[in-house]
């Protein structure tokens, strides 16, 4: 069987009818070609795959596409506006808050969902926010200077 | 990881979701899918039939009333947390909820899902055990409810029967003179509990009426421990000690992360630990 959906993906209106199998995170990179969340261990540990919906984090891998029938998401590509990157972006690139960058989307909007919950957090904040999400090449430290960074141009 | 083939149904009602269980063997009832989707990736679990329980708003928030805080089934862990209601009437159960997983599983997560899927490893038994709360269930013949302490019966094992939707679960709320906490040592990579616990302390004019500890992640199901050797005690370090040392597990679930020798001590350290805090918020 199929099921419809309709949802909204960074702004833009996309109906389809998919497998009930198919994983969110699926749906986006295979159907939608939406690359920028990205699979890592698929056991909802590490985060990579984290997008937004109806602006709460959540990994993409753990949810269904069915279950985002009538949601917001929003992805990586979604965030720069007009050629103008966000200042999460701008604060991975100013504070080289990554090397591989596998992990990056997935960091950059949970953080962007921290910093709804709060604008101005301090260094364990950032640490306990990004708690889902795991890099294995910086050693977090630039990842929280970006997010601090990001945190006050956007205050 | 996809999961096996399925068919999905959405339920617009508790009454609906009540009549597609009926109507389809086996089939499993889905929340935030956190515990379900998983299991589903693995092939632990390969319903026929997935039934969408996600959207019925009447299984969720959260409200206090009549000395009992009622949480909905379908409320996720980050409502619980972040709740001005249980902050003031039962914050252990936003404690415990706190510390499930991280901020995206708290997003999509919700206490029905956690209880009905019962890991040992998870916050929220030992804290439902230790308050006393009681868990509401419905079918087609109609609502009954069972102490938490019932509830758990074994590993991945609850009382939930096969046509039975859970609802919603009441708490007493923590009255004046009683502190509880919930503390975890947490397993570094899964974030689950290796193991938690779960305690209260009660003090009235300056004496301990009322104690309570159970502690989570040693046995298949919350181990409740007598510690009613702190009621009349001084409350001193040494008399919770000696209080929480006092559990025991005939069967210790064991991993190649933590044996279930390990796990037994380590919670007498951590019952320990939540005793003392407890005691420190009642005073």
């Amino acid at each position: 069987m199929t099921v419809s959906i309709q949802l909204e993906v960074n702004g833009k209106p996309v109906q389809a009818a998919v497998e009930p199998r198919r994983l969110l995170v699926h749906f986006l990179r295979e159907d939608l070609g939406l690359t920028g969340a990205n699979i890592g261990c698929e056991t909802s540990l590490c985060g990579a795959c984290t997008v937004l919906v109806d602006g709460n984090a959540v990994k993409s891998c753990t949810m269904l596409a069915a279950q985002a029938d009538g949601a917001s998401v929003t992805t990586i590509e979604g965030l720069a506006q007009n050629g103008e990157l966000h200042p999460l972006q701008e604060g991975f690139w100013e504070k080289h808050g990554l090397q591989c960058g596998y992990c990056t989307p997935g960091m950059i909007l949970s953080a962007n969902y921290l910093l709804t919950q709060n604008q101005n957090p301090n260094d364990e904040e950032i640490r306990e926010g990004l708690k889902g999400n795991i890099c294995r090449c910086t050693g977090y430290h630039n990842i929280v200077e970006a997010v601090k960074y990001a945190a006050e141009r956007m205050s | 990881m996809y999961p096996a083939q399925f068919d999905y149904r959405r339920a617009g009602s508790v009454d609906e979701a009540l009549s597609l269980l009926q109507e389809n063997e086996d089939a499993k009832l889905m929340a935030g899918g956190h515990s379900l989707i998983p299991m589903m990736k693995l092939r632990l679990a390969q319903p026929p039939v997935v039934i969408d329980i996600g959207r019925l708003d009447e299984l969720k928030g959260i409200s206090e009333g009549n000395g009992s805080v009622r949480v909905g089934s379908l409320t996720t862990h980050a409502d619980i947390a972040a709740s001005d209601v249980l902050a003031a009437h039962c914050p252990v159960l936003a404690e415990a909820a706190g510390h499930i997983g991280d901020a995206q599983v708290r997003n999509r997560g919700t206490i029905g899902g956690n209880i009905a899927h019962a890991d040992p490893g998870s916050d929220i038994p030992p804290v439902l055990v230790l308050l006393g709360a009681s868990i509401h269930l419905q079918s087609p013949s109609g609502a009954r409810s069972v102490a938490a302490a019932e509830f758990f019966q074994d590993l991945l094992m609850t009382d939930v029967g096969e046509d039975e939707i859970l609802t919603h679960v009441d708490a007493p709320a923590l009255g004046a003179g009683t502190g509880a906490a919930y503390l975890k040592f947490e397993h570094p990579a899964s974030g689950y509990a290796v193991v938690g616990a779960a305690a209260s302390v009660t003090i009235e004019n300056g004496r301990c009426t009322a104690a309570g500890l159970v502690v989570g992640g040693v046995d298949a199901t919350p181990t409740a421990v007598d510690v009613s050797s702190l009621t009349g005690s001084d409350l001193s370090d040494d008399a919770i000690a000696a209080a929480a040392s006092g559990l025991d597990a005939e069967d210790p679930i064991g991993d190649i992360f933590a044996s279930g020798d390990y796990r037994v001590h380590v919670g007498k350290v951590y019952g320990k630990r939540a005793l003392a805090a407890a005691r420190d918020r009642a005073s």
